[in-house]
């Protein structure tokens, strides 16, 4: 290999710079996330572990059930029935987008751009 | 999209929550979509709308349907004109029907004044141009326009001979000065227009325009000979928009 | 091979410096758009939502497009002339369909949905069969173009794999003006495109204004490099453009018959607006008399041999080859498709700075890709013409 000095040196720069994040955040725990729970019930669509797991992938379901395929009703593991709408379903218990959605999605940086188009609980406030 | 079974055994293995296991049993959305073919069953529906102009006389008829609907979906008002995003609106015959507008039909049907909304056409274009089935038929005849897949290409409204579909070329929630909390803005950089309300359908309602009508707008099953709609258009004389280019309008004007 | 992008004179730098400031202004004005929304920055409105933009998808498909008019008899008639000016075709088709492809990604107002197109193929819609055949088109171009010019560097023939994949890329050739022409003919309502002629149309404009552009550029590189393509090549490249422009034209012709003879209303109202004003609305009637006038004097310059002939006048014809074309092509085509608009009225659309400056963005993402590979291209066939040995 031609140059192979100037290469190695290259890629070890490279992958020092491309791993910054892990530097700058190495051996600072951050607290865990503390999403709020509703106060008023216990029961949640499906159990916990399971919302946990898979709210995202539920609620793509949702959206591609009730807009595409024209289902209202979501029936779940014990037979129960709910509306499919994140809303009027989910966020009628879940109060808040900043107290429950946004303290983990900050905290993993990830930006689900639901709330571009639906309205938050807490911004219904900013028209009224 | 639907979660396997395996996926969530996975999932809770990782967590070790054993008490969890007892519920999975159930977590088959699978189960949910077989009762809910018995509740809603696909039949041989054919939704369609007859709008009776000669009962529309005041601006008031006509504001009563627009609010009904531009309220209860959120939709802006921006005051930019060749920029607005209106689902139903309205405009002069001259307009309306510019293939068969003549100079000299009668001076009231000139003054008449026409609700316009997307025609949810039996042959749609803009649902063939759709690159990626944002926009779509459904079986029970409705287009429906999925928000959440467009992708702005504006393609469908270049397809649209109708002018039913809207741009958002604004930041939509900047011109809504009250929102209903039950349903969904939009955003900048999609397409939006009249889903003849299907969700509304779906519970068994009828849409917003045709109960703030007051009798005013008849909807129904095309296919049920004892439908309103059906009814409608067989005992007075409609017209639809551009039958010129056989995309078969669900709109009927009766004149 | 690569490393002969890297080394330059300083105009170089400056020339690829300047793409890239216009690239970084384009940038800013499309990243503002989705923040502020299209309506504050751009011209385009409910009844014309497609302006300058896609104008220039049909424009630069087609001068890639061109490309295939040197291409094709190089290989398919071994026209031996053609043989310096093929990579540099291929590497223009490249450039140029790419920035076809730009053009409509910047009209797309959800940008980050855009792989939605792969992930729900939709085989009814034209986007999808465009999407296919132009990244289909940059590929095979770059694959020959660049596969060709290696074999050059090295001082081999080119790999006998690469045949079937040559012969592709001409027939491809064709199908990405045609499928972009099928994206504007098939929409009912829609006067002025909903004709069977605007895929041949598409085709005689790309004809002569692509290669018109390819003269343009291989001559401009003549006199900065002194790399000469050959006299005959220009030549005979000259005499494509004049056939396939007057092919255009004559189409244009029949386009006009078919809607005045006919007398109906909505297949002239388009015309009449471009040409003479509909509704007392004018905007474009200029413009669209100056593109006729521009085509005129290219006819005249490119019929009389002696005229064609001579380089400067070729020059000239081509520009005038070009900007008629970019004028109906590139720009009126989508005024003339939206207006009058569904109910029949005029609602003018006038393109914005910040408009212009996108697809200008667009044009320099282009230019500095055919600059680059021209550049490698042109050194390698320089460093063999000087007999320099190339270690390999």
């Amino acid at each position: 290999m031609y140059n192979s000095d100037k290469v190695i040196v290259g890629i070890i720069i490279f992958i020092l710079f491309f791993a910054m994040p892990f530097w700058l955040n190495f051996g600072k725990a951050k607290a865990l996330p503390k999403p709020e729970l509703p106060s008023d019930t216990k029961e949640c669509v499906e159990s916990r572990e399971y919302m946990r797991a898979f709210h995202m992938k539920m609620l793509l379901d949702w959206r591609d059930k009730k807009v595409r395929e024209g289902q209202v009703y979501y029936i779940n593991s014990q037979g129960k029935f709910f509306k499919m709408s994140l809303q009027n379903t989910c966020m009628k218990c879940h109060k808040s987008m900043e107290k429950f959605c946004d303290r983990c999605h900050t905290t993993i940086s990830a930006h689900p751009d639901c709330w571009r188009c639906h309205i938050a609980p807490e911004e219904v406030k900013k028209w009224q | 999209m639907a979660i396997s079974r395996r996926d969530f055994l996975k999932v809770i293995g990782f967590t070790g929550v054993t008490s969890a296991v007892a519920t999975i049993g159930g977590v088959l959305i699978g189960r949910g979509e077989d009762i809910l073919k018995e509740i809603k069953p696909a039949s041989k529906v054919r939704w369609a709308m007859a709008i009776d102009t000669r009962q529309f006389k005041t601006d008031e008829d006509f504001q009563k349907v627009i609010e009904a609907c531009h309220k209860a979906h959120n939709v802006p008002n921006i005051p930019d004109p060749i920029r607005q995003v209106k689902w139903i609106w309205v405009d002069t015959f001259e307009k309306a029907f510019p293939t068969i507008e003549h100079e000299y039909i009668s001076e009231e049907i000139k003054k008449r004044k026409f609700l316009l909304l997307c025609n949810h056409c039996d042959n749609p274009p803009c649902v063939r141009v759709c690159p990626v089935k944002a926009t779509f038929r459904r079986p029970d005849g409705v287009v429906v326009q999925d928000m959440h897949r467009c992708i702005g290409c504006k393609f469908c409204m270049a397809a649209c001979p109708y002018g039913s579909r809207n741009y958002n070329f604004y930041p939509p929630r900047e011109f809504l000065s009250q929102v209903n909390p039950e349903y969904p803005t939009r955003t900048t950089g999609v397409v939006e227009k009249c889903i003849l309300c299907y969700e509304r359908l779906d519970e068994g309602k009828q849409p917003y325009c045709v109960e703030a009508s007051e009798g005013k707008m008849f909807f129904g099953n095309l296919n049920d000979p004892n439908s309103p709609v059906r009814k409608a258009i067989s005992e007075n004389i409609v017209i639809v928009r551009k039958p010129e280019l056989t995309t078969k309008p669900m709109v009927f004007y009766i004149i | 091979m690569f490393e002969y992008a890297l080394k330059g004179k300083p105009r170089y730098w400056i020339w690829l410096g300047f793409l890239a400031t216009l690239i970084l202004i384009a940038f800013y004005f499309w990243n503002l758009e989705h923040h502020i929304g299209a309506g504050r920055l751009l011209g385009l409105h409910r009844d014309l939502t497609w302006g300058l933009h896609i104008g220039q998808l049909a424009f630069f498909v087609g001068a890639a497009a061109g490309a295939v008019m040197i291409v094709l008899p190089y290989y398919f008639h071994n026209y031996k002339e053609f043989s310096k000016i093929t990579v540099l075709a291929e590497f223009f088709a490249v450039g140029m369909v790419l920035v076809a492809m730009l053009s409509v990604f910047v009209v797309m107002g959800q940008p980050p949905r855009v792989f939605f197109v792969l992930l729900h193929p939709t085989p009814n819609s034209i986007i999808f069969y465009d999407l296919i055949v132009l990244s289909g088109y940059l590929i095979l171009n770059l694959i020959c173009g660049w596969t060709v010019l290696h074999a050059e560097y090295k001082g081999v023939k080119y790999p006998a794999w690469l045949k079937p994949i040559i012969y592709l890329a001409i027939l491809w050739g064709p199908s990405i003006h045609i499928v972009t022409a099928f994206l504007l003919q098939g929409l009912p309502g829609r006067d002025y495109w909903l004709t069977a002629i605007m895929a041949p149309r598409f085709l005689a404009t790309a004809f002569s204004a692509g290669p018109a552009l390819l003269i343009v550029l291989a001559l401009l590189a003549k006199k900065l490099t002194g790399f000469d393509v050959g006299q005959k090549a220009i030549d005979t490249i000259a005499k494509i453009i004049t056939y396939a422009f007057i092919i255009n034209l004559l189409f244009f012709g029949f386009e006009v018959f078919t809607a005045f003879y006919s007398g109906i209303e909505h297949h002239k109202a388009p015309i009449l607006y471009l040409f003479f004003g509909y509704e007392g609305h004018t905007e474009y009637v200029g413009l669209m008399w100056l593109s006729m006038i521009l085509a005129l004097i290219a006819v005249v310059l490119l019929v009389i041999p002696p005229l064609r002939r001579n380089e400067t006048a070729l020059v000239l014809a081509c520009l005038a080859v070009i900007a008629s074309v970019w004028i109906e092509k590139g720009f009126a085509l989508m005024i003339g498709g939206f207006t009058p608009n569904p109910f029949h009225t005029v609602t003018p659309y006038i393109p914005t700075f910040p408009e212009f400056m996108i697809a200008i963005g667009t044009w320099a993402v282009g230019f500095t890709i055919v600059t680059i590979l021209w550049k490698i291209a042109i050194s390698v066939y320089q460093s063999k013409e000087k007999g320099v040995f190339i270690k390999s």
